[in-house]
C-alpha cells in the first residue's frame, strides 16, 4: 500500500508552504496526499437566536468559500501527477486531523507552523503544539 | 426575568420604586397619565385574580398563572410524563450522542438550548425568587419546583411544533415559532381563519412584549442597578440608555462576528459565576442543608408566618415558575426552530431541559441560598433582589457588586433574545426584507433609550401583560395541535426503536 500524507490547510501562506513541502516529499516517495481544510467550529459555542436562524446559510457559505480555495490547488497538484484527495470539515482542527490520520492509516501529518492573522496564529500556533503532543502518527511542522 | 419583577411591582408597592428608580418627571407623568386609562383595563384583565381567590386564600391568584399551570399539567398527562421518561434521552441529545458528523457546522441541540436559556435565565432567577420566598416562605420553593417540572411538558409541546411548522427559505435561513404553527397547523384542520387570528394576536403581543418587557423594563432595571453602583450615572438615564443601545445595536445590527464574540463570553460567564457562588454557599453551610430542606417541605404544606398558609406558598411558587421559565408563552419555540434535526421531536426533548435548568436548578439554588443563610425574615420588608443580595453578601461580602453586574448582563442577554423574538413577529406581520427588519431593529434600540431615561410605569406594565397575553393564543393553539405532536412522537419513537434514528457515539 502507498504511503499517505495528510496535510492541514487553512488558506494561509504557511499552510500553502506545508502543501508545497508535502507535494515535494510525495513526488519523491510516491505517496498520495490528503488535504484537510478544517473550519473551526464548536458544537458548544453560544449564539444569538438570529445566528441560529442563519447558521445553515452561513455553513453553506463557509463551505463554498473553503472549496474555492482548496479545489484549484488540489487540481493543480493532480495535474502535476500526484494522487490527491481533499475534504472540508467543521470542528476542532487537532481532533479532526488525528481522527483522520488514524482512520486513513496515514504515514504522517504535515502542517504549517503559524498563520498570518491573529486568529489563525492563535489557532494554528496552538494546533502545532497540540498535535506535537497528541498526533497518532509522525508529525512534520513546516515553518 | 422582567415580568417577574414587575409582577412583584404590582403586588408590592415598594417594589415599584425599584422598577422605576427615577423621579417621575413631568413629561413622563403626562405620558403615563394619558396612556393609563387606555391600557389599564387590559393590564388588569391579564393579571386579574381568579374570582374568589382573594377571599378564599387571602391572596389573589392571577388567572393567567392558573392558565399556564393547568396547560402544563394537561401536556404532562397527555404525553405520559414525558419529562421524566424522556429525561435521559434529552441529556443524550444535548450531549451530541445522536449528532451526525456530516452535520458538523449546523446548529446543535446544545446551542439551541443555550440560546433559549439565555432568554429566560435572568433577573427572575435572582430577584423573582427573592420575592417568592419573601412572600411565600421557603415552602414556595417546593411549589416552584413542581410547577417547573410540569412546565417541561409545555416546552416539549411548543418546541416540537415550532420545528415542525417552521418556514425554510431558499437562502438557507429559517423562521419558526407560534405564529407559524398557529397559522399553518390550524389551517390543516380547516381552521385557517382561527389560526390566522391567533397568529396575528400572538405576533402583536410578541412585538409589544419585546419592546416593553424584553427591552424597556430590562433597560430600566439595569439602569437602576448601575446608578446605585456608579453615582456618576445618577439621573443620567439617557446616557446609560445611549450606551446600552449602542452595545445592543452593535450586536443586532452590527453583524455576525461581533455577536458571536459578545454572547459567547457573556452568557456562560454570568451563569457560571452565579451558580458557582450558590453551590459554594450551600457547600459552606452543608450542615444546615437538611434543616433548609425540611423548612422547604414543611413550609410547602404547613407554613407559619406566611400570608395564606400553604396556599399562599403554592401561589407564590407557581407564579415564580410560570413567570420565570416562560413555558407556555411560546417565546422559546422561536429560538428552538433553527436547530438542525432529522426529526422535530428531538427538539422537544432538548427544550424540556429548559424549565428544568431555569426553574428546578437555578431558581431552587437561589431559594436554597436564601433559606440556608437565614436571610429570610418574614415581614422585614427585605425582598426581591435585596433579599437575594443579603443572602449572598452574608457569605461573600463583595457579592452585591457581582449581583449588580450579573443583573445588567442578564438584562443584556434578555434584550438580545427578545429583539429576535420581536423581529420574527414583526416580519411575520409585515413580511421579510432587510429594510423592514432594520426598521424594527432601530425602533428596538430607540426603546432602550426611552426605557432607561423615562419611568413609564403603565407602559411597562402593559408590555408585561402583552407577554402573558401571548400565552392565551399559544396555549389555545397547543391544545388544538397536541394530537399532531402525539403523532409525531409516535413516529419518532418507532424510528428510534427500529434503529432508523440511532446513536452515533
Amino acid at each position: 500500500m502507498n504511503d499517505l500524507y495528510i496535510v492541514g490547510f487553512d488558506g494561509t501562506a504557511q499552510s500553502e508552504r506545508a502543501i508545497e513541502y508535502a507535494a515535494n516529499r510525495a513526488k519523491k516517495s510516491g505517496a498520495s496526499l490528503h488535504v484537510i481544510h478544517v473550519l473551526e467550529w464548536s458544537p458548544y459555542s453560544f449564539h444569538t437566536p438570529e445566528e441560529l436562524a442563519e447558521r445553515h446559510k452561513r455553513r453553506e457559505q463557509e463551505l463554498d468559500r473553503a472549496s474555492a480555495q482548496v479545489d484549484p490547488m488540489v487540481n493543480e497538484l493532480k495535474k502535476s501527477g500526484l494522487t490527491v484527495t481533499s475534504e472540508i470539515r467543521h470542528g476542532n482542527a487537532a481532533d479532526i486531523l488525528c481522527e483522520t490520520a488514524k482512520g486513513k492509516k496515514a504515514t504522517q501529518l504535515i502542517i504549517g507552523r503559524t498563520g498570518d492573522s491573529a486568529l489563525t496564529l492563535r489557532l494554528l500556533g496552538g494546533l502545532a503544539i497540540t498535535l506535537a503532543q497528541v498526533s497518532p502518527v509522525p508529525l512534520t511542522i513546516v515553518p | 426575568m422582567f415580568k417577574r419583577l414587575s409582577m412583584a411591582g404590582m403586588s408590592l408597592p415598594f417594589m415599584a420604586t425599584l422598577a422605576h428608580a427615577q423621579e417621575e418627571g413631568s413629561i413622563d407623568k403626562a405620558i403615563s397619565d394619558a396612556i393609563a386609562p387606555i391600557i389599564n383595563p387590559f393590564v388588569s384583565f391579564i393579571f386579574s385574580p381568579l374570582p374568589g381567590s382573594e377571599a378564599i386564600f387571602g391572596t389573589g391568584f392571577p388567572w393567567i398563572v392558573m392558565w399556564l399551570v393547568i396547560a402544563a399539567l394537561v401536556f404532562t398527562l397527555y404525553f405520559g410524563f414525558i419529562q421524566f421518561r424522556g429525561f435521559k434521552h434529552s441529556i443524550e441529545l444535548v450531549r451530541g450522542d445522536y449528532l451526525d458528523p456530516n452535520d458538523a457546522g449546523e446548529v446543535t441541540p446544545f446551542q439551541a438550548l443555550a440560546t433559549a436559556l439565555s432568554g429566560t435565565v435572568g433577573l427572575g432567577n435572582i430577584a423573582g425568587v427573592g420575592v417568592a420566598v419573601y412572600l411565600g416562605g421557603p415552602g414556595a420553593t417546593f411549589w416552584m419546583i413542581l410547577a417547573g417540572l410540569l412546565g417541561m411538558a409545555s416546552k416539549f409541546t411548543e418546541c416540537i411544533l415550532g420545528v415542525h411548522y417552521r418556514n425554510e427559505y431558499e437562502d438557507g435561513t429559517v423562521s419558526g415559532g407560534p405564529m407559524y404553527y398557529l397559522s399553518k397547523g390550524l389551517s390543516e384542520d380547516g381552521k385557517a381563519a382561527l389560526g390566522k387570528f391567533l397568529a396575528i394576536f400572538f405576533a402583536i403581543c410578541c412585538v409589544g412584549g419585546a419592546l416593553g418587557g424584553g427591552n424597556m423594563f430590562q433597560a430600566n432595571q439595569s439602569f437602576a442597578q448601575i446608578s446605585s453602583l456608579v453615582p456618576f450615572f445618577e439621573g443620567k438615564g439617557w446616557l446609560f440608555g445611549l450606551i446600552m443601545a449602542a452595545v445592543v445595536g452593535f450586536v443586532i445590527i452590527g453583524g455576525i462576528k461581533s455577536i458571536a464574540k459578545v454572547t459567547e463570553k457573556v452568557v456562560p460567564f454570568m451563569a457560571v459565576i452565579y451558580v458557582g457562588a450558590a453551590l459554594l454557599i450551600i457547600l459552606m453551610n452543608i450542615g444546615s442543608l437538611p434543616a433548609a430542606i425540611s423548612a422547604i417541605i414543611n413550609g410547602a404544606f404547613a407554613p407559619t408566618a406566611v400570608a395564606g398558609g400553604a396556599v399562599g406558598a403554592l401561589i407564590q411558587g407557581f407564579k415564580r415558575a410560570a413567570f420565570s421559565n416562560e413555558a407556555g408563552i411560546g417565546s422559546a419555540s422561536i429560538a428552538h426552530s433553527a436547530v438542525q434535526t432529522k426529526h422535530p421531536v428531538t427538539e422537544g426533548y432538548v427544550a424540556l431541559l429548559e424549565p428544568f435548568i431555569d426553574t428546578v436548578v437555578i431558581c431552587t439554588m437561589t431559594s436554597l441560598v436564601i433559606t440556608i443563610t437565614g436571610a429570610w425574615v418574614p415581614d422585614s420588608g427585605v425582598t426581591g433582589i435585596a433579599l437575594t443580595s443579603k443572602a449572598f453578601t452574608s457569605q461573600f461580602g463583595f457579592f452585591g457588586v457581582v449581583l449588580a453586574i450579573a443583573a445588567v448582563l442578564f438584562a443584556f442577554s434578555t434584550m438580545i433574545s427578545w429583539s429576535y423574538y420581536g423581529l420574527k413577529a414583526w416580519t411575520y406581520m409585515f413580511g421579510e426584507g432587510q429594510a423592514k427588519e432594520m426598521v424594527f431593529k432601530l425602533i428596538f434600540c430607540i426603546f432602550i433609550v426611552i426605557g432607561s431615561s423615562l419611568s413609564l410605569g403603565p407602559v411597562i406594565d402593559f408590555s408585561d401583560a402583552m407577554i402573558f397575553a401571548m400565552a392565551i393564543a399559544n396555549v389555545i393553539g397547543l391544545y388544538m395541535l397536541m394530537p399532531k405532536v402525539k403523532a409525531l412522537l409516535k413516529d419518532y419513537q418507532a424510528k428510534l426503536a427500529s434503529g432508523e434514528i440511532k446513536k452515533i457515539k
